[in-house]
């Protein structure tokens, strides 16, 4: 396998130039950047609001310095809050190119889609300059989310996906789970698997932390379309959706845009601290996404039964479908049919095999469906955390 | 699988999950008793591998998944009419259930 090198040592499997807005403001022009600028690595990822926020500079500054990540384009009205001096001096100390361009001091629309065009055109051509040097499989960070779930997600694509984070985690890669809101009632099995009692008692806090956000917002993280696939219970879903976990022990609880630096299982907390605020923890799949990969993920393994199509800026997402009749619907978007499982024509470890090859081949450049069409989705909204205490990351192997 | 309909996910669950649609007024064996569905059951929804009663917990990859809120009779839907969470409530598109 082999890597691109970025100056801080991290290794990505994707070449790419980001354009970021920090505001809506500056939402269009960007936009007209990265499409005038007519390349797949160069992609759009932004934050819509006006007010700072702590979190979202924190995954920003993650997104930005991710290892798929050559060189940023940071694109200000100028009068928001987004602090983008501090946004450019991270991108900066981690040895990748940036610039900022502000609206406000550029001439208007025009001249800075001008002026971002042939920016990018520079930090292209710096970033075509990356050495590409080995990498291992322990080096991979890899996450996953479940998205569109139905009665058979927890049946065929998530515990297919728990058997490839086994195979991951042996050979010492970093795995990420997460949506403790949608682990709400498997609390206490999980927490039995947390390589410390005091960690255990971490994850216990963790979901029901979720349990009473979601209260409170007035709905459990369950949609619809869940119910209509055959699904009844926010535990139902929970008892599907963590067997994405696989068996290994949990290594750690880390809070979104936290980079795990040891090999492992980890569980990523998603819902905010302090009283529910900002509303609720996270408004859709997407955002999820962002969050994982602004902890380093390399590529994200999404199981679905009722069908999602979405994909991911900066980092590759790979669709695993759990409903056989789904799959057959909506074939050119999945990776992987795990429909097989539920109709008894493969074992939930071939299926397991069969994402764990295709994770290898997306590392080493290989494109996954929704790359191939050109989705990017990109969510990023206010939230508030405090940090994570020193038990959730505990010393001992 | 126990037939081509239906699959038990684990020895102790009170529920099927079903694999290939069933439509309504079809009858199936279910262990060895045979039973004719009364709505049309689809991939993913389950239905009741025994007689479980209002207050049961419904047992599925052989934990609870939540409780049944009225009598559900062998070979019935289980579904968001007949059963609730013990967490917090689901919704639908037209409305919350099981609050």
């Amino acid at each position: 396998m082999k890597g691109y090198l970025r100056a801080d040592g991290r290794k990505g499997i994707r070449n790419i130039v980001l354009v970021t807005y920090l505001v809506e403001c500056a939402h269009h022009v960007a936009r007209a950047i990265v499409n005038e600028s007519a390349n797949s690595n160069v992609q759009l990822i932004g934050f819509p609001g006006c007010y700072p926020n702590e979190y979202s500079l924190k995954i920003m500054e993650g997104l930005c310095t991710h290892p798929n990540v050559a060189g940023v384009l940071i694109v200000s009205l100028g009068c928001e809050g987004f602090n983008r001096e501090q946004l450019a001096n991270t991108i900066k100390a981690s040895g990748r190119a940036v610039d900022t361009l502000v609206i406000q001091k550029s001439g208007g629309t025009r001249k800075t889609i001008e002026a971002g065009v042939s920016s990018v055109r520079e930090l292209l051509i710096t970033a075509e300059k990356t050495e590409l040097v080995a990498m291992e499989i322990s080096e991979l960070m890899v996450g996953t989310i479940c998205g569109g779930s139905d009665g058979t997600s927890g049946i065929g694509a998530n515990p297919a996906v728990g058997h490839c984070f086994d195979q991951l985690v042996a050979k010492d890669a970093i795995c990420i789970f997460e949506e403790t809101g949608e682990l709400i009632g498997c609390e206490q099995i999980m927490a039995e698997r947390a390589i410390t009692p005091e960690l255990g008692v971490e994850i216990m806090k963790s979901v029901e932390k979720a349990e009473k956000y979601y209260t409170k917002m007035g709905y459990g993280s369950f949609a619809p379309g869940n119910a209509e696939g055959g699904l009844t219970t926010q535990e139902e879903k929970s008892m599907g959706a963590y067997a994405k976990s696989g068996s290994s022990k949990i290594h750690g609880l880390i809070k979104p845009g936290d980079i795990p630096t040891q090999g492992g299982l980890y569980l990523m907390d998603v819902v905010p601290d302090g009283e529910p605020m900002y509303g609720f923890p996270n408004i859709v799949d997407s955002a999820e996404i962002v969050e994982m990969i602004a902890s380093g993920c390399h590529l994200t393994l999404f199981t679905t039964g009722r069908g999602s199509v979405v994909g991911s800026a900066v980092s590759p997402v790979i669709k695993v479908c759990a409903n056989p009749e789904t799959y057959d619907n909506l074939a050119d978007d999945m990776d992987i049919n795990a429909g097989k499982v539920i109709k008894g024509e493969a074992t939930v470890a071939q299926v397991g095999d069969e994402i764990y090859e295709l994770v290898i081949e997306v590392a080493q450049g290989k494109q996954s469906k929704s790359e191939e069409l050109g989705h990017q989705e990109f969510v990023l909204t206010y939230k508030k955390f405090s940090g994570i205490g020193p038990a959730c990351l505990p010393k001992v192997r | 699988m126990i037939n081509k309909h239906f699959v038990l996910l684990n020895k102790t669950d009170n529920v099927f999950v079903c694999c290939k649609r069933l439509l309504s007024g079809c009858s199936t064996t279910l262990e060895d008793v045979e039973v004719s569905m009364t709505t049309d059951i689809t991939v993913g929804h389950k239905i009741a591998r025994q007689v479980i009663v209002k207050g049961e917990k419904i047992i599925k990859y052989g934990v609870s998944i939540g409780s049944a809120i009225e009598d559900i009779a062998f070979g019935e839907h289980v579904h968001m009419h007949n059963m609730k969470s013990d967490y917090i409530a689901s919704h639908t598109r037209q409305s919350r259930v099981g609050e």
